[in-house]
C-alpha cells in the first residue's frame, strides 16, 4: 500500500497522548496508538497488569483518550465481560470493550478468565501484545517466549516452545481470531475494524518485539517487527467463524523460497546470541513444520 | 412452596439461601456473576430461574471462578450497574484479591457469603473464618440470624453500599445448612415498597463513559496512596451512621428494624453473650430459661462487623460483670477475631472491671444448643467473680 493508501486507512485522531512514560522504541504504545485510532475513541479500556499499566500514567494523569479501567493481573476478560453486559443492560450500545494484556496477562495467569470469556461468547476484542516474556517486572520467561530466548528467568535460553496461543483460542469456535504486528499497521487497522463488526468474542494476538527485553537497538522495533513476519516466525493470519486465510505479506510466503532465513531476525536480538547452529536449524525446522501445518489450513479453509 | 397470602404480605416458607435470592431480585440487580459453591449453589440456581422465567430483568454472567465473579461484578459496577453475587468459603478466597479490589475502588457490589469452614481438612459445615477473612479488606460485613433477615439485609444492603457518603461493597452473611438449607416463613415485601425504597442505582460521575474518559486505578505514588486507604476508612466510619439510618427507614416500611447490635434482656444483665448468626436464637432460649432460674443474663447479636459497632457495643456491655463472646472463628496464635476485638474495645474505653472469655465453638459446623449455651453462662457466672481478665476457652474441644 502507498503512501496515500496508508493515510486513508489511519485515522489522524490520535487517542495516546505524546509525553507517555513508555520506552524508546516501545512496540505497546505503536500498537495501542493504532488500535484505538481503528476503534475512534468509542471504546473502553480494560489493562491487567502489565507495562501498559505505567503507560496510562501515574495517577491523576492520563495518556489516554478513552476510559480505562486498571484491573488484577488474572481478571482482565471477566471485569471486560462485566463492563459489557452492564452498557447492554443499560441500553448503551456501540461501544466496544476491549481489553489490552500482554502475554504473561494472557496466556498465563490470565488464561482461565480468557478462556471462560471466550467459551461464554462474551462481547468483547480482547487484544494480547505480545512481547514474549514478563517486561514490566524485568524480562522474566512467560510460556509465549520462545524456544531457545535468553530472559533473566531462563539465563541459558527457554528450553520449551512457545505456546500457541490464538490456536488455542480459535478452539473456543469465537467469530473472529487474528494475529498481527506492529510493524503491519494496515493490516492491524484492518483486522480491529473486522473484529468489531462481530457480536461476541473476537481476539487479536499482537506480535510486539520489545528492544529493551530483546535487547536490540530502540531504533528497530519495526524492522525486527517486519523480520518476524519475513521470515515466518510470525504469521499474519486470521479465523473468521472458523475459515482460516493469512493476511498481508504472510499470505505471499507459502513457498519456502520466499521466506527469509530465521537467522536473519534472530541475530539482531541480543536474546539469542548465545544460540548454537544447532539451536538455529531446529528454529528453521520449527517454522518450517509450522508452515506445513498452515498449507493443510490454507487448504481446508 | 407455601404462599400464606394475607393483606398486602405475601409469606413464603424459604431457606436462607432462597431468602437471598428473593432479596436480590426484589433490589431488581442488573447483573449476577457467580460460580458454584456447596452451600451457596441454590441463591444462583433460584435467581438463574428468576432470570429465565423473565420475573427478574438482569443478566447473568456464569463465571469460570470465584475470582472471575468478583471481577464481572467489579466491571458492572464500574459501568453502572447493580451487581449481585455470592459465594463461600474456599470460594471466597479464591476471588479474595478481587475483594480488595472492590473495595479499593470503591464500587456498591453485594454480595451473600454462606459462611462455612476452610479446607484442609475438607469441611463444608458451618464456620466464620472465611468471612472474618475480609475484615480488612474494607467491606462492610452483615451478619444474618434469619431467612427473614438475609432477605432484609440484601434490599438494604444496596441502600447502604450505593450511599454517597459510603461508596463501599457490602458482604451478608448466613450460616451454612443452619441457616442456608433450614426452611423459615418470610414477609416478602411487595415490590413497590422496596422500589420506594431502593430507587435504580444513579451511577456516580465517576462511572466508565466513553463521553468522560477517565482513568481508574492507576499507579498511585506514596505521596497519595495513604490518602486513598484513609478515604475509604472515612466512607467506613461514615457508613455506620448510614446503615442505622437505613435500618430506621426500613423499619418503617415493613415493621422490621435494624441496627448495628441487636440486645436481647442486656439491661440489668450481669453476664452477657455476644455472638453472631444462627447461633443467637438458642442463646436468646438460654437467656430466658436462665432467667427463669433467676439469672441475669443478657444476648447481644452482631449484625455490624464492620465498620465495628464501637458505641452500640460498649454502651451495652459496659455494665455487665463478664462477658463471654461465642463465635465459629479464630485467629491462630492470638484468640477468637471478635472476643479480642470486644476485649480491647472494653479495656481502651477504660472498661476493666470485666471478665471477657473468648469461646470457640461450633468450628466446622460442630454441635451447638441451648444446653451449650447455659452451660457457657453459667461458667461465666463464676468467672464473673474474678472480676477482670481476659481468657480464650476453647468449648466442647474432644480430648
Amino acid at each position: 500500500m502507498g503512501m496515500k493508501g496508508i493515510l486513508r486507512v489511519v485515522p489522524k485522531e490520535e487517542y495516546l497522548l505524546p509525553g507517555n512514560p513508555s520506552c524508546p522504541g516501545c512496540p505497546a504504545s505503536l500498537g495501542l496508538r493504532y488500535l484505538l485510532k481503528a476503534l475512534g475513541g468509542k471504546a473502553i479500556l480494560v489493562i491487567p497488569a502489565s507495562c501498559t499499566s505505567i503507560i496510562v500514567g501515574p495517577y491523576p494523569f492520563s495518556s489516554l483518550r478513552v476510559p480505562v479501567l486498571n484491573i488484577a493481573f488474572a481478571a482482565a476478560a471477566s471485569t471486560a465481560a462485566g463492563i459489557s453486559e452492564a452498557l447492554k443492560v443499560k441500553g448503551k450500545e456501540g461501544i466496544q470493550v476491549v481489553v489490552w494484556a500482554g502475554d504473561g496477562g494472557t496466556a498465563d495467569i490470565g488464561l482461565q478468565a480468557l478462556s471462560g470469556a471466550a467459551e461464554r461468547n462474551s462481547d468483547i476484542l480482547y487484544v494480547c501484545y505480545d512481547n514474549e516474556a514478563y517486561m514490566n517486572t524485568g524480562i522474566q520467561r512467560s510460556s509465549l517466549t520462545p524456544y531457545g530466548a535468553w530472559t533473566t528467568t531462563t539465563p541459558k535460553g527457554k528450553v520449551e516452545e512457545k505456546k500457541n496461543l490464538p490456536m488455542i483460542v480459535a478452539e473456543h469456535k469465537v467469530p473472529y481470531v487474528a494475529t498481527a504486528s506492529v510493524g503491519y499497521p494496515i493490516d492491524l487497522i484492518l483486522k480491529v475494524r473486522k473484529a468489531i463488526k462481530y457480536r461476541g468474542f473476537k481476539y487479536i494476538h499482537l506480535h510486539a518485539p520489545c528492544p529493551y527485553g530483546w535487547r536490540f537497538p530502540a531504533n528497530k522495533t519495526v524492522e525486527v517487527a517486519k523480520l518476524a513476519v519475513k521470515t515466518g516466525i510470525w504469521v499474519l493470519y486470521e479465523i473468521e467463524n472458523g475459515k482460516f486465510r493469512l493476511t498481508s505479506l504472510s499470505s505471499s510466503l507459502i513457498d519456502p523460497s520466499k521466506r527469509l532465513p530465521v537467522n536473519k531476525y534472530l541475530k539482531l536480538q541480543g536474546r539469542f546470541k548465545h544460540l548454537s547452529e544447532e539451536d538455529i536449524s531446529r528454529i528453521q525446522e520449527h517454522v518450517n513444520t509450522m508452515w506445513d501445518e498452515l498449507m493443510r489450513l490454507v487448504k481446508e479453509s | 412452596m407455601i404462599s400464606l397470602r394475607r393483606s398486602k404480605v405475601m409469606k413464603l416458607l424459604l431457606t436462607s439461601n432462597y431468602a437471598a435470592a428473593y432479596g436480590a431480585k426484589l433490589a431488581r440487580v442488573e447483573i449476577v456473576a457467580a460460580y458454584p459453591i456447596t452451600p451457596q449453589t441454590q441463591v444462583v440456581e433460584k435467581l438463574a430461574e428468576f432470570i429465565e422465567g423473565e420475573e427478574l430483568k438482569a443478566t447473568m454472567i456464569r463465571v469460570e471462578s470465584e475470582h472471575s465473579a468478583m471481577a464481572a461484578c467489579i466491571g458492572a459496577a464500574a459501568a453502572g450497574a447493580r451487581p449481585f453475587t455470592a459465594t463461600s468459603s474456599q470460594g471466597l478466597l479464591y476471588m479474595y484479591e478481587m475483594i480488595w479490589w472492590a473495595a479499593g475502588a470503591r464500587l456498591p457490589i453485594v454480595m451473600g457469603v454462606v459462611t462455612r469452614a476452610i479446607a484442609p481438612p475438607w469441611s463444608i459445615w458451618s464456620d466464620h473464618a472465611d468471612i472474618l477473612s475480609i475484615r480488612d479488606s474494607g467491606w462492610i460485613i452483615i451478619f444474618s440470624e434469619s431467612a427473614q433477615e438475609v432477605l432484609d439485609n440484601i434490599i438494604q444492603a444496596y441502600r447502604i453500599a450505593e450511599h454517597k457518603e459510603v461508596l463501599l461493597p457490602v458482604a451478608v452473611g448466613w450460616d451454612a445448612f443452619t441457616s442456608s438449607h433450614t426452611a423459615e416463613p418470610v414477609s416478602l415485601p411487595e415490590q413497590e415498597l422496596v422500589d420506594s425504597f431502593l430507587p435504580p442505582r444513579t451511577p456516580e460521575p465517576f462511572v466508565l463513559d466513553v463521553n468522560e474518559p477517565i482513568s481508574h486505578g492507576n499507579l498511585t505514588y506514596p505521596d497519595e496512596y495513604m490518602e486513598f486507604r484513609f478515604l475509604i476508612n472515612e466512607g467506613l466510619e461514615r457508613a455506620r451512621k448510614v446503615i442505622r439510618e437505613v435500618g430506621k427507614e426500613y423499619g418503617k416500611l415493613t415493621g422490621r428494624e435494624y441496627g448495628l447490635i441487636e440486645e436481647y434482656k442486656c439491661g440489668d444483665a450481669d453476664v452477657i453473650l455476644v455472638t453472631l448468626g444462627s447461633m443467637a436464637g438458642d442463646v436468646k432460649d438460654a437467656v430466658d430459661i436462665l432467667r427463669k432460674e433467676g439469672y441475669h443474663a443478657g444476648l447481644v447479636k452482631l449484625r455490624c462487623l464492620r465498620p465495628f459497632p464501637r458505641e452500640a457495643l460498649l454502651n451495652a456491655l459496659r455494665e455487665a460483670r463478664a462477658v463471654g463472646i461465642v463465635e465459629r472463628s479464630f485467629s491462630m496464635g492470638r484468640g477468637g477475631i471478635i472476643a479480642t476485638e470486644i476485649n480491647s474495645l472494653l479495656r481502651e474505653s477504660g472498661v476493666n472491671d470485666v471478665v471477657t472469655v473468648s469461646y470457640i465453638a461450633g468450628l466446622g459446623g460442630r454441635e451447638i444448643g441451648v444446653n451449650d449455651f447455659i452451660n457457657i453462662f453459667k461458667s461465666l457466672f463464676k468467672k464473673m467473680e474474678r472480676g477482670s481478665g481476659f481468657e480464650v476457652v476453647w468449648y466442647g474441644l474432644r480430648g
